[in-house]
């Protein structure tokens, strides 16, 4: 009992101050896959705050833009243009997301909504998969997955350009929803549809801007993630993971999806490489799941999220 | 004309709460009985019963399970593969254990188990609503699995980390195992679903099922009418997992025969929920409905090529699978968001007027 | 106006200096009220003075962060909302809580929730006691549902029907609890002459046949007038006026509350 105790409350810790460049070096690729869930997160966040929808299929968005930029490489399309026409079927999808989706579910419950994206979840992956062929594609945006030495430290040039885009993306998000008309039209569209729309709020419109936006974060994501590990299927469980983040940082606040993000992937990382060789590892597939379960028990809101008062 | 129910009058309250109240509803439903339990195993050959039978009833029983959970109390859960996971490993402990019990009891005992698991996954349920909850329900989905990969305990230590239905007898006749028929199988399947729907129906329509609606439709105002939330709902985990715990266990003994835990990873969930969306939420004929829909799909996409003529690659029917099916589900929700079960109410409504207009 | 007898001495409910604040805003503040068994009062108050703040804290649903509440003389500030209703507290709410998803008669048979004894075991079985339990409520909600003359939509879904039909429905489903208090929230809202009318008869009926004690929120003078035994005003979360109807009227804070005076 003593001895059980020791393993997983004293040795790990010993373990981490016992190398702290090791440390430092798990800390560092923890923080670099919480990013990685981050931009996932984003695209999610983005569309609930301003549509009230909770997209379950931003995972597949992501996995599909990247299905789709590595077909466009590999029939021969140089990288911008590839980028280019990327960007264009992203916003036509948004299109045919919103014709066919959304205006027929207007004002429904959010459960419905949320029912229907698991529905173009499924769709997408079988279309995506139809459409581009189901083998791993390996993406090179350019960027080499090596790494350089910093204060003794190991830092992945990847994973370096990743975290600087997702920081400008979340500037630019924050700046858009809080000093622009459009984005509070956009909050407010999220608040209400039926008062939004009464006081002249083009909603279709909106929507086809915001899940555009969320196509281009999708791009960027499935760039990031598919140079880093090839673009395949798995990519979309992946995405599940997003949820947890979300449930941390709040489903409205952008700060929040990455800050969830970095503590997902650190805390996911640490717990991994620490304690899993207690019980054998792959506790990556649980950790972030069970860590968000936690977190909605103390705080039902999440980090960030707004303290929901219940009215009668 | 002849469906109507002029003529056909209540003079008590029994007569009225009952199941069928009218008369050409009852009639039906004791011919499919009958069909089901003398007719099919007669007649049905052993594709039918082990492609597409035995597995739409194993389905329905956990479709069952899941639209209690979801669609009478509301509470939404993408747990189901872990639930049934859990119902199939405990069969399995303990049928192995005790190898001269009944394997509808070790069945049920397994259920058992699987509703301690639902009861202590649905703790948070109190505190967490809607989406929120989903997640959670995903947290007991992925460490249930993992659970069931890592020790090996559960599955006696083979080194193939599958397990495998041992042969059981019932009444002399061999139930589960190789050399168990597909027809017996059936009517085993078919006996324990058709036991748990009247009793999910039983459930629904008397104080359970009214106090898991009212905390589907307004928990707060639930609350204020006397409704205990945490008991309601960790009563409707309960019980739902009861069901899939069982449906689990069958999926393995009575189906595949040997299984590892990729076979209730996250499509399961995924899947089951889907038959009772299609199916209807909050609906026990719905849960058969759905089931039957999401079996018969991939059936038609094998089978239909052949009939027309073309040839159609594995990968091609998985791919066409999923757009057919996230197709459907968004169609559904559409323009039918209560499901198959709905439509067979409107059409039943239709037919009381046939063949007058109105 | 209405002539009733002494009411006896205890009162059923009693609130003292009940104060509730939501963040910064203070919605009630220092309220103490009484209500005696048989009576019908009236709580009165333009928008946002606290009405429903203060039914929602009898109910339990919101703590007041200092105050006490007593239920037939015994404290009971801190109870949950599903231990207040087990004291024979019901009520109806402002924007119409029923359950959608079922029909008028299930609905009104969640009232009778908390009088139904049971396990689910045997009520899994159907046949038996559990039947025989589940028909015995059903015939006394149908005497409800002939008091409030809605025979005729009983198996109706309840989110299909109109705004009036709605209230009287949820006031099935509050009388169906037997309750000893009942708390209505703006019953009347929204509903034209004749259908106002019917509701005062059927209020007033719960009161005669079944001595149920009433407090309604109500905005309409004239009903005020005609059945209540007692006024109370707030105004910005404090209690301005208690007492007869024809005295509360002529109070010169209320008029001002109506009126829009400005506060010092």
């Amino acid at each position: 009992m003593l001895d059980l105790l020791h393993a997983v409350l004293v040795a790990p810790f010993k373990d981490m101050a016992g190398s702290p460049t090791f440390l430092v070096e798990v800390l560092i690729g923890g923080l670099a896959a919480g990013l990685m869930y981050s931009l996932v997160a984003l695209g999610f966040v983005l569309i609930y705050k301003a549509s009230g929808v909770f997209n379950f299929a931003q995972g597949v968005m992501v996995l599909f833009a990247a299905l789709t930029l590595v077909g466009l490489i590999e029939r021969g399309a140089p990288l911008v243009v590839a980028l280019v026409l990327t960007t264009a079927v992203m916003v036509a999808l948004a299109f045919a997301i919103e014709r066919v989706v959304l205006r027929p579910l207007v004002n429904q419950e959010q459960i419905i909504l949320f029912m229907a994206t698991i529905g173009l979840n499924f769709f997408l992956e079988g279309f995506g998969e139809f459409a581009w062929g189901s083998d791993v594609k390996k993406l090179d945006v350019g960027i080499p997955d090596t790494s350089f030495m910093v204060w003794g430290v190991q830092v992945n040039r990847l994973e370096l350009t990743a975290a600087i885009t997702a920081a400008v993306l979340v500037a630019i998000m924050a700046v858009f929803f809080q000093r622009t008309r459009v984005g509070r039209a956009l909050r407010a569209v999220a608040d209400d549809h039926e008062a939004a729309l009464s006081i002249g709020i083009p909603l279709n419109t909106i929507w086809i801007v915001v899940w555009s936006v969320a196509g281009l974060v999708a791009i960027v994501a499935g760039i990031m993630w598919g140079a880093k590990s090839g673009v395949q299927f798995s990519l979309s469980l992946i995405a599940l993971k997003a949820l947890p983040v979300l449930i941390l940082g709040g489903f409205t606040s952008v700060p929040g999806a990455i800050v969830g993000g970095l503590i997902i992937g650190t805390g996911e990382k640490l717990a991994e490489v620490y304690w899993g060789p207690l019980v054998g590892g792959a506790i990556e597939n649980w950790f972030a799941y069970m860590l968000a379960l936690a977190f909605l028990l103390v705080r039902p809101q999440g980090l960030f999220g707004e303290k929901i008062i219940e009215r009668v | 004309m002849i469906y109507r129910e002029a003529g056909q009058f209540k003079s008590t309250y029994a007569s009225d709460q009952a199941v069928f109240p009218i008369l050409q509803d009852r009639v039906i439903a004791g011919l499919v009985l009958v069909a089901a339990v003398i007719a099919v195993p007669l007649v049905a050959n052993e594709y039918w019963l082990q492609a597409v039978l035995i597995p739409f009833l194993i389905y329905a029983l956990a479709a069952l399970g899941l639209n209690l959970l979801t669609g009478y109390a509301g509470q939404v859960s993408l747990g189901t593969g872990g639930f049934m996971a859990v119902g199939a490993y405990a069969a399995f402990k303990i049928t192995s254990a005790f190898p001269g019990l009944n394997i509808v009891v070790a069945f049920l005992l397994a259920g058992l188990a699987a509703a301690l698991v639902g009861v202590l996954f649905g703790i948070p349920s109190l505190r967490i609503k809607g989406f929120y909850l989903a997640v959670a329900t995903l947290a007991a989905q992925f460490f249930l699995i993992w659970l069931f990969n890592k020790v090996a305990w559960f599955t006696n230590y083979a080194s193939s980390g599958t397990i495998t239905a041992p042969p059981r007898r019932m009444l002399g006749i061999m139930v589960t195992g190789p050399e168990a028929t597909a027809p017996v199988r059936y009517l085993v399947a078919l006996g324990l679903v058709a036991l748990f729907a009247v009793i999910a129906k039983n459930l629904v329509r008397g104080r359970v099922g009214r106090s898991w609606m009212a905390i589907r439709d307004r928990d707060i105002a639930a609350e204020i009418i006397g409704v205990r939330p945490l008991r309601t709902k960790l009563l409707a985990f309960a019980i739902s997992s009861f069901f899939c715990g069982v449906a689990g266990a069958e999926y393995v003994f009575l189906y595949l025969g040997s299984a590892e835990t990729l076979a209730f990873d996250i499509n399961v969930s995924f899947l089951v929920l889907f038959m009772v969306i299609i199916g209807g939420l909050g609906s026990v004929l719905g849960s058969f409905l759905g089931a039957a829909f999401i079996v018969m799909v991939p059936i038609l996409l094998t089978n239909a090529p052949h009939l027309l003529g073309l040839a159609m690659p594995v990968a091609l029917q998985k791919q066409i699978e999923l757009m057919v099916f996230g197709g459907l589900i968004v169609a559904f929700l559409i323009v039918e968001p209560h499901g198959l079960a709905r439509l067979w109410q409107v059409a039943k409504d239709k037919l009381r007027l046939w063949p007058f207009p109105y | 106006m209405r002539a009733r007898p002494d009411p006896p001495p205890t009162p059923l409910l009693e609130v003292n200096g009940i104060s509730v604040r939501f963040g910064a805003v203070q919605a009630l503040e220092g309220v103490s009220l009484e209500i005696r068994r048989g009576e019908i009062v009236a709580i009165i108050g333009p928008n946002g003075a606290g009405k429903t703040t203060l039914l929602n804290v009898v109910s339990g649903f919101y703590q007041p962060y200092e105050g006490q509440i007593l239920f037939e003389g015994r404290d009971r500030t801190q109870l949950r909302p599903y231990d207040v209703a087990a004291l024979g507290v019901a009520r109806t709410f402002q924007n119409v809580a029923l359950f959608k998803g079922m029909s008028v008669l299930d609905n009104i048979m969640t009232g009778r929730l908390l009088k139904m004894r049971g396990s689910f075991l045997l009520e899994a079985l159907y046949w038996g006691p559990a039947m025989k339990q589940e028909l015995a409520h059903r015939e006394f909600v149908e005497r409800i549902i002939d008091f409030l003359e809605i025979q005729a939509i009983r198996k109706a879904s309840a989110g299909k029907l109109p705004y009036g039909l709605q209230k009287r429905v949820e006031l099935a489903r509050a009388l169906a609890a037997e309750p000893k208090l009942l708390l209505l929230d703006e019953p009347m809202a929204g509903m034209n002459v004749e259908e106002k009318e019917d509701m005062c008869r059927f209020i007033l009926g719960v009161n005669d046949e079944f001595g149920t004690t009433i407090a309604l929120i109500e905005h309409d003078m004239s009903v005020v007038m005609d059945i209540s035994d007692r006024v109370i005003a707030l105004d910005y979360g404090r209690k301005i006026a208690d007492g007869r109807p024809d005295e509360v009227r002529a109070d010169q804070g209320v008029i001002d509350a109506y009126l829009g005076v400005a506060h010092a």
